[in-house]
């Protein structure tokens, strides 16, 4: 009799300890997605003000192992500083709008030249970003940074717009995703400056029914199912139930 | 007045129930079956409750599905949006997703109904596939439950399909998707496809005007009432039989049932059940959000979002389908078996067919075609335990494929590489298991071998020692002077 | 995931531990009746057993509670309207009132109703009964002296008046006549506009992203009219024998319905930088059918089991895009006849 009791609870905590490494490890796994980061090589003293002499600095230090010392590009990976080999397009003629975009989202920099850029945290201050900007849209002419007014933009035909041509990447909820040998980041706080068009995030007043889990759909939905639901409906089995031992 | 105690049977000649008792049994003879069934036995195990879970499930589906007929509008004529929802205002849409629209963000109760009617069927599909583990672990479908089980499948089969009915009528992107899919898989059937297809959308996707009433009409009626009936024959089926019982001392037989009654024991528990299943379904509609149908927009045959899924208990299909590599069996310029066919059509008739076939399977494979009234251990059945466990870890690894890739891709396994490996894997794992579940199942059952041998031989030596003991003492008795 | 089911789940194992230790005990004030057959000598059915007044409150709180709860439904419910309703708490509301009912009927099973042990037989098989049921089968026919041959005649009428019912499914749908499947509205001079019906300029086609074209004028909604457009670079071409001047300019267009299960194309792998990255492709979301945009939308990779159809494009005098021509082949998932021409 004490045997099988105690093997009933041995399969209790079994399952218990089961559940609560493979939830753990979820989370572990989400967490994880926030991805180390190289430092950044800032000078000693910087200006109070954005300059082109600190961007170029920066520049230096930071991007010209995979962009070339003059921003031409460097078409085969070679060994540079910080035993980074790299390897980039040329920046020349981007103007400003491309190193804003790609530094305010943390896009560059990039410490693999293999890894896709992806958002990240920004390790540049505003007025190094505005520096790099500078420096970088001196290096040809280009395209300004965007100012849209976005206010005066109609929520709908955005959001038409956005499921016509770009939803196929970034998901209908701008969640990201997938494409055979890329991936594809969530557009979740990005500025009106880099889209016109503020997808329903975390924060959208219209987010409603609870739990949001992450709006990409039945996978998480099929995961409460399973791994919530139906633990839950087991205890109340338990809980109304005369013989528990088999 | 107390049921408990009081003069002889019943409560006295006062008894209120006595007249209403009798009024019923007079024009419906229904005495004789409520004394049976009252007392009807019912095992104790907490994994018989299982089943019941689904039915309860089933219950509220059919309680919030009632509220949501009540407002939802099948119609795809086009209409134009003009609601609270800001990104949506102005848009043009069909009438029968508007309608979702409204009842999720325009009624009072209207998405709590919604979600909880969701979050019901997710829960559903799960639950009969646990109850369906439980059956299959434990023989319970063995000689003479075949039929049950048979029902039963129907029943898992009735469940996907309704499911995937009631998130279609929604008219979402993320749905109409998932019916573009379902037309594709059904244009793969070898010949037929195309009239069936043309037959069932009324005309090429996205089908003719009629095409929505179909599948409410399907929806709300028809399969409802199938579920309901086979529900009804399934439960006849498991009275007629009674339920199977695991071995519990030396009352339980194969001809001697022992259990708790239905009434005054299992009904409380039965009911309580239902309120706790109900009670967590309604939770998760109002804590956990399901399918927020507004942020996905209408649906239109021309746009795609990245990460579209079906719901759960449609995943292994997705998985199926991109599992497989390119080609369409071609012959002549007839293309008789078009590539969605081994995954969508293919792949379910497989599983489902060896899981209808496997108690007539089992009886060739054993030899043991006797009755079975009780129930096995996993363990006491190692070729069926392990059988069980490849063919859902088979199912399960291609279900992972299908739904994983966000996951794996941050593990920096890239979508190429993740098809390559779960090409090999879906083969190796569940064969591995075989091996590994047999294994253990063996050396547990030799291990309760050796546990009962213990036992035995203890219970032996105490009985030995007990009659030493008693003779002893009674040559002592008989040598003791002082008795005498 | 919320607190509160994380509070529940615990309420009930706790619960469940109490009223395990208490029940034992109440099966052994409840008169447990052990091995005896319903009815017993004594004159009851059900055996008797100790009253329980604490678990008679235990059961009055539970269904105070839940009537709390009941009128808290109420309550939200009326107060708020449906734009700012706190679905969270209506929610909580109707699950708690629920739950706490099952906890109330719990209680009364453990502790406020005996719970016995009883035995009975399992059914047996009933060899009379079978046997009488054949006979009188047998009997019956007795009087029939050509059994088969009525029989047969009576399967054959059945199964006739079976397809006869079955005939009315062929109106559900163009079953006999699947041309339907084939039809595209694209024919030679038909102007590519966009989804707002403006016409399509070559000059507007940008390197950079892909475009949704339909025909001017024909229901965007059918499989054979969206278009995914794309300009490449003309001299990295390399188009299927026949389809040399089907893209003027290195402006393509194909259909846009996968040609594996019916999804939308919608995606357009352009790589930043073709050093480190895939080339470019049509992806489509739903099972990663990949198409090769310079080759004829060949298929690359995905289980799609054929390229998508390309429909030739033409510059008229305006500078508009146009069609030159059908599609290269049938539009949309593949089925018996798919491999014809398009009609």
């Amino acid at each position: 009799m004490s045997a099988r009791r105690s093997r009933f609870r041995f399969v209790a905590k079994f399952l218990l300890a089961w559940w609560t490494v493979a939830t753990f490890s979820f989370v572990v796994v989400g967490l994880a997605q926030a991805q180390p980061q190289s430092g950044i090589v800032r000078p000693t003293t910087e200006p109070s003000t954005p300059t082109l002499e600190l961007g170029s600095e920066l520049f230096a230090g930071n991007c010209a192992s995979c962009h070339g010392i003059a921003g031409q590009g460097i078409s085969k990976p070679r060994p540079g500083a910080g035993d980074i080999a790299g390897a980039g397009p040329s920046l020349r003629g981007v103007g400003a709008a491309a190193p804003d975009f790609y530094l305010r989202t943390g896009f560059m920099p990039l410490s693999n030249i293999t890894d896709q850029p992806y958002h990240s945290r920004v390790l540049l201050s505003n007025k190094e970003i505005k520096s790099l900007v500078k420096y970088v849209a001196s290096l040809g002419s280009g395209p300004a940074i965007p100012n849209p007014h976005w206010k005066a933009g109609n929520t709908s035909q955005g959001q038409q717009q956005f499921a016509l041509h770009c939803a196929g990447c970034h998901q209908i909820e701008a969640r990201g995703g997938f494409v055979t040998g890329a991936r594809v980041p969530p557009l979740q706080g990005v500025s009106a400056v880099q889209i016109k068009y503020i997808m329903a995030s975390a924060d959208h007043p219209w987010n409603r029914g609870g739990w949001g889990i992450g709006n990409i759909g039945p996978i998480p939905e099929g995961l409460v199912a399973w791994w919530i639901a139906i633990p839950l409906l087991l205890l109340a089995c338990l809980a109304v139930s005369r013989r528990r031992r088999a | 007045m107390s049921l408990l105690g009081g003069h002889g049977r019943n409560g006295g000649r006062s008894d209120p129930l006595r007249d209403p008792i009798r009024f019923i049994d007079e024009r419906t003879s229904a005495a004789p079956l409520a004394r049976k069934g009252l007392r009807y036995i019912f095992p104790d195990h907490w994994s018989f409750l299982l089943g019941e879970v689904a039915l309860y499930a089933f219950i509220v589906l059919v309680v919030t599905g009632i509220y949501l007929a009540l407002f939802y509008d099948d119609s795809t004529a086009k209409v134009v949006y003009h609601g609270s929802y800001a990104p949506l205002d102005g848009q043009t849409m069909s009438a029968a997703y508007r309608s979702v629209v409204n009842i999720s963000l325009s009624y009072q109760a209207g998405l709590l109904m919604r979600q909880t009617h969701h979050w019901a069927a997710d829960v559903f599909v799960a639950s009969i596939v646990v109850h369906l583990m439980r059956v299959f672990f434990t023989g319970a479908f063995r000689r003479p439950r075949e039929l049950t089980w048979l029902v039963g499948l129907g029943l898992l089969t009735i469940a996907l399909l309704e499911g995937y009915l009631g998130y279609s009528l929604v008219d979402d992107l993320l749905s109409g998707m998932g019916l573009a899919i379902g037309y594709g898989v059904g244009l793969s059937i070898p010949i037929i496809g195309g009239p069936a297809m043309l037959a069932i959308f009324g005309a090429p996707f996205p089908g003719n005007s009629l095409f929505f009433s179909r599948m409410y009409i399907m929806h709300v009626l028809l399969l409802p009432m199938a579920i309901a009936t086979m529900i009804g024959i399934h439960l006849a089926l498991i009275a007629a039989r009674h339920h199977t019982q695991f071995k519990e001392g030396k009352r339980t037989t194969e001809r001697r049932i022992v259990g708790a009654p239905m009434f005054p024991a299992q009904v409380p528990r039965s009911v309580g059940l239902m309120f706790f299943t109900a009670g967590i379904l309604f939770l998760l509609g109002g804590l956990v959000q399901i399918n927020p149908i507004w942020q996905w927009g209408p649906f239109e045959p021309w746009i795609g979002t990245n990460g579209a899924q079906p719901d759960w208990y449609l995943g292994w299909l997705i998985g199926a389908l991109r599992l497989m590599p390119s080609f369409d069996v071609v012959v002549g310029h007839f293309t008789l078996i078009p590539n969605p066919f081994w995954g969508g059509v293919a792949f379910p008739g497989v599983v489902f067919t060896l899981l209808g076939a496997w108690p007539w399977l089992e009886r060739r494979f054993t030899g043991d075609a006797r009755v079975h009234n009780i129930a096995d251990r996993p363990r006491d059945a190692p070729n069926r335990t392990a059988f069980g466990v490849a063919l859902l870890s088979w199912v399960f690894m291609i279900f992972l494929f299908g739904a994983a890739d966000r996951i794996l891709v941050l593990w920096s396994l890239g979508y190429n590489t993740q098809l390559n490996m779960f090409r090999v894997a879906i083969w190796v794992v569940p064969a591995a298991l075989f091996f590994i579940v047999r294994r253990w199942c063996r050396s547990l059952r030799a291990a309760d071998k050796v546990e009962e041998d213990r036992e035995q031989a203890e219970k032996e030596a105490a009985a030995h020692a007990a009659k030493v003991h008693a003779t002893v003492e009674r040559a002592r008795r008989l040598s003791d002077p002082q008795l005498k | 995931m919320s607190a509160l089911q994380w509070l529940l789940a615990l309420i009930v194992v706790a619960f469940e531990r109490l009223t395990r230790r208490r029940s034992r005990q109440g099966e052994n004030g409840g008169g447990k009746q052990g091995g005896g057959s319903d009815g017993g000598e004594s004159g009851r059915i059900v055996p008797a057993g100790t009253p329980q007044r604490s678990a008679e409150n235990f059961v009055l709180a539970f269904l105070a509670v839940a009537t709390m709860f009941a009128a808290g439904f109420i309550a939200v419910y009326t107060v708020f309207g449906a734009h700012l309703m706190p679905n969270e708490l209506l929610g909580i509301c109707m699950g708690g009132a629920l739950l706490c009912i099952g906890g109330a009927l719990t209680v009364v099973a453990k502790r406020l109703v005996v719970t016995e042990e009883i035995e009975d037989d399992y059914p047996e098989p009933h060899p009379k009964e079978q046997e009488e049921v054949l006979q009188i089968v047998h009997e019956s026919g007795s009087r029939i002296t050509r059994k088969r041959l009525l029989l047969g005649a009576g399967g054959v009428t059945g199964t006739a008046l079976g397809l006869a019912a079955l005939t009315t499914v062929a109106s559900l749908g163009p079953i006999w006549d699947t041309g339907p499947l084939d039809y595209t509205p694209w024919r030679r001079g038909r102007r590519l506009v966009d989804e707002a019906g403006h016409p399509l300029l070559a000059a507007d086609i940008s390197h950079e992203t892909f475009y949704t074209a339909f025909p001017e004028g024909a229901d965007p909604e059918q499989i054979g009219s969206p278009l995914v457009v794309v300009r490449l670079d003309p001299w990295l071409l390399r188009l299927p024998p026949g389809r040399a001047n089907w893209a003027p300019d290195g402006i393509v267009a194909y259909s846009k319905i996968c040609t594996h299960a019916g999804c939308a194309v919608a995606l357009y792998r352009k790589p930043l930088e073709p050093l480190l990255e895939p080339s470019p492709a049509l992806v489509c979301p739903c099972h990663y059918s990949t198409f090769d945009p310079y080759n004829g939308a060949k298929v690359i990779f995905g289980p799609a089991g054929r390229p998508l159809p390309q429909l030739p494009l033409m510059i008229d005098a305006a500078g508009g895009l146009r069609a030159a021509g059908n599609y290269s082949g049938r539009v949309g998932p593949a089925w018996w006849n798919v491999r014809e021409s398009p009609t």
